[in-house]
């Protein structure tokens, strides 16, 4: 790193504290100084729960990090302060959900990651696919479940498909430690059919069960 | 960032509820604002009080009864009115929090009294007593009576803040006719909190509680389940589910009918007789708790009935009610994406779950008993008591609840785009982008639903609102995001702004089941109190507030940089500090606008300096651990 590299980043890693108006380090959550909560401020969810920017998450130590922000953030910690320090901490306390409900899910982790390294994946693009074999597999399994009938053939379908989708998180976990990001954008959209396909069964699954009680 | 100026648009204003200095402050309880009954709780040091009235009781019935001389008089004597004037008489208002004409079609029949909606639509009134009342007034009788009670039991001390539950299915309008109910019995809501969330606050207190807990709530009037992760005083709510329209009344109702039915012979049915049939079926009810037949008379008009009810007969009334509630469990125990058996305790909580077949089917369902060591009548006010304190005094522990329903906007058809899914952690934003379909289109129709079907007619309507002055383009050339955030209150708010020019917009919304600010303006002006909370209070709360955290932050900054600054700035500084602190002694708000305005200006420079200090400390590599010191986040 050059000098003025180095010295950009120092600089614009100190901002003024909202509060008292002195100096705080861009990301601190408090002011030093004053005390005063600091807004959100634009990071990833990864550095926002403190983890390393990988698919493979450590879920207990997600949460233990999701707690932890919360305890010192959620707007109930400032419910006797300063309207403007509760709608910060309403803002930070938004922020944590956001990165949380992200990362402790593998489909929209995949993507979110995908995302920061540049290969957006469109996931919202609803019903086309684009991929002939996927999308042939994907009709035989949707008819294979509506023609299901009896609570073996559904369970069986229901257990086939929750171990496809995480077979396929294996894959995309293997594609992002090989540094395969295409792979990985492949599979991601690949998980998101997976993973509604396993919702349809699980679905049909309970109306079967049901229907039998 | 918040203050970006681009909030153009609030269901809801932020920063309602100022909380003042906690000397200046009356004291903080747990209100459990229920369908059939109401009570009130204090916590000091974790230790739970249940106020209690002259009587001994701790349940308020939440009956208001509204004399002809204008009186108004709430609770068990208000209850035994019902009788001789039944039409003078309210119960079981929270059914009609945040209702409207559809709401009451579909509860048609179980509403002890006469129901008119305005013209323009939205919330329903009552006609009582020759008067005209809203749902939102007439529980606003119902909280004054519980302060009232609160602070005799306080030895006269004033109560000015609540933790008010509400069901955690209640959707937003609801919530909001609550909030608005608090703030015309002049009561500060310090949060609303689910009331299952509550009662597993009061359960998991001592701490031996950990792991996956179902909490199944069955009130008068609406049932609530909810599991919740206890773990290290975190209680995070994985899945809820209910119905804001369920509960013991239906019971009451289907043995009421069941004794009409024995009654009149053909003959039409007064009021009173509802009324009274309703009294003797909640008698018969729980009667059979512990017994297993009776019998009970209705005498009206000069005729008497007598009725006989087996708790069998009772059992086959209920049963649908109860099934009912048990398919509910069955969805939210999948929606939590758990299985049955990862639950490891049932937590009953509200007055109908001392009914021996409701105990029954949970336990089967669950397979285990359900605890119920707290009283469940209780348990709710107790756990909103907990949280009052922590609120206003600090507390180890943390609620993370969710948003109960799904909220979307209308598309194209009829047809709902969610937007924010059920079971999504609260506070949350979403954010979503629209754009015009025809050239130079400048203005757009927004509606807001709650719920979970697919078309907009199945779901209920919170809110239309128009955005205008989008500047002309093309069609599909605009992008209007619309941001909608929903508060840890569970309440909505939205705020819209166009990308591509940036150009502000103005929206006009209008609640589909709210009250209108005027209204709400006239109601705290005729006061049933004398508007102490009146608008410019509250702003000179505010600002006061900020003021002096204004001053604390100057002199935090003080106490660090001082040597960046001369005698004569110094001295500059310290006049404009206690210029403020004189200026929040008094009720002049603008006087204390003007006075930080001359903080702000007197600091300006030493500002500047302190960030010039902390960027060349920056640059010169000394760390920038003093400014990093709360970086390091969890635990
Ligand atoms: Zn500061």
């Amino acid at each position: 790193m050059t000098a003025s590299v180095a010295n950009a980043a120092a600089a614009a890693a100190v901002v003024p504290c909202w509060s008292c108006k002195g100096p705080v380090a861009a990301r601190a959550l408090f002011c030093s100084v004053c005390g005063a909560v600091q807004g959100p401020g634009a990071i990833d969810h990864f550095s926002r729960l403190g983890m390393l920017p990988t698919f493979d998450i450590d879920q207990d130590l997600l949460e233990k990090q999701y707690f932890g922000f919360q305890r010192r953030l959620h707007p109930d910690r400032f419910a006797a302060k300063s309207p403007k320090e509760r709608a910060l901490s309403q803002s930070q306390a938004t922020s944590l959900n956001e990165a949380y409900e992200t990362l402790k899910d593998p489909l929209k982790r995949a993507a979110y990651l995908l995302d920061l390294k540049g290969r957006k994946v469109d996931l919202t693009a609803c019903g086309t696919i684009n991929d002939p074999m996927l999308l042939m597999e994907q009709m035989e399994k949707r008819e294979a479940i509506a023609d299901a009938d009896t609570v073996e053939v559904i369970t069986k379908l229901s257990a086939d498909a929750d171990s496809e989708v995480i077979a396929c998180q294996c894959h995309i976990s293997a594609a992002f430690n090989a540094g395969e990001l295409d792979e990985a954008g492949h599979l991601t959209i690949r998980l998101k059919y997976l993973a509604k396909l396993a919702e349809e069964a699980r679905t049909k699954k309970t109306r079967i069960t049901r229907a039998l009680r | 960032m918040i203050d970006d100026g681009l909030v153009l648009l609030q269901l809801h204003e932020p920063g309602e509820t100022p909380v003042p200095h906690e000397s200046e402050s009356g004291l903080a309880v747990g209100i459990d604002l229920g369908t059939t009954n109401s009570v009130v709780a204090f916590s000091f040091d974790s230790e739970v009080e249940v106020l209690r009235g002259e009587d001994g009781k701790a349940l308020i019935p939440s009956v208001v009864h509204y004399k002809d001389d204008g009186s108004v008089e709430v609770g068990a004597l208000a209850r035994q009115a019902i009788l001789e004037s039944p039409d003078h008489v309210v119960s079981s208002i929270k059914r009609l929090m945040g209702r409207g004409l559809e709401d009451v079609k579909s509860l048609a029949g179980t509403l002890p009294y006469e129901v008119v909606v305005p013209p323009e639509g939205g919330m329903v009134r009552l006609r009582v007593a020759g008067r005209t009342l809203t749902p939102v007034a007439i529980s606003a009788h119902i909280l004054m009576a519980i302060k009232e009670r609160a602070e005799q039991a306080m030895l006269g001390k004033s109560v000015t803040r609540a933790v008010i539950t509400v069901p955690a299915y209640f959707d937003d309008a609801a919530r909001t006719a609550t909030k608005d109910a608090a703030r015309l019995a002049d009561i500060e809501v310090l949060r609303l909190v689910n009331e299952p969330t509550a009662a597993a606050l009061a359960y998991g207190l001592d701490n031996s509680v950990e792991g996956l807990y179902a909490v199944y709530d069955l009130g008068g009037g609406t049932f609530d389940i909810s599991i919740l992760k206890m773990e290290k005083g975190v209680f995070q709510v994985k899945a809820t589910g209910g119905d804001a329209v369920l509960g013991g009344d239906d019971i009451d109702h289907a043995v009421a009918e069941h004794f009409l039915s024995q009654r009149a012979a053909g003959a039409a049915i007064t009021a009173g007789e509802v009324k009274q049939a309703l009294m003797t079926a909640r008698v018969a009810k729980e009667c059979l708790t512990g017994r297993a037949e009776g019998e009970w008379m209705i005498e009206l008009d000069g005729i008497a009935s007598r009725h006989k009810l087996t708790k069998a007969e009772l059992e086959k009334l209920a049963e649908p009610f109860v099934e009912r509630t048990i398919e509910i469990c069955r969805g939210v125990v999948e929606d939590a994406g758990i299985d049955v058996g990862d639950i490891q305790g049932v937590v009953l909580v509200g007055g109908s779950t001392r009914m021996p077949l409701v105990r029954k089917r949970v336990s089967e369902f669950f397979g285990r008993q359900p605890l119920s060591d707290i009283n469940p009548d209780e348990v709710v006010a107790v756990g909103a008591a907990l949280q009052a304190e922590a609120l206003t005094r600090g507390s180890d522990t943390l609620l993370l609840d969710v948003t109960p329903l799904s909220l979307g906007i209308e598309t194209m058809g009829g047809i709902v785009e969610k937007v924010i899914p059920r079971n999504t952690p609260i506070p949350v934003a979403m954010a979503q982008e629209f754009t015009t379909y025809q050239d130079g289109q400048s203005a757009m129709s927004i509606h807001v639903v709650q719920g979970e079907r697919e078309m907009v007619d199945q779901c209920r309507s919170l809110a239309r609102f128009v955005l205008r002055g989008i500047p002309p383009m093309a069609a599909g050339a605009a992008r209007i995001r619309v941001t909608f955030q929903v508060d840890a209150d569970g309440l909505l708010t939205v705020s819209a702004q166009e990308m591509a020019t940036g150009v502000e917009q103005h929206v006009a919304v209008k609640p589909s089941y709210g009250l209108s600010d005027d209204e709400m303006a006239t109601m705290l002006r005729d006061s049933l109190v004398h508007a102490k909370d009146d608008m410019a209070q509250r702003l000179l709360t505010e600002a006061v507030v900020e003021a002096r955290r204004s001053v604390l932050a100057v002199k935090s900054a003080l106490g660090v940089d001082h040597d960046l600054l001369s005698v004569d700035e110094r001295q500059a500084i310290d006049a404009a500090v206690e210029a403020v602190e004189q200026a929040c002694a008094g009720i002049d708000r603008d006087a204390v606008t003007v006075a930080v305005e001359h903080l702000e200006e007197a600091t300006k420079s030493f500002a500047e300096k302190r960030m010039d200090r902390g960027i060349r400390q920056a640059l010169a590599g000394v760390s920038v651990e003093r400014l990093d010191d709360a970086l390091g986040g969890a635990e």
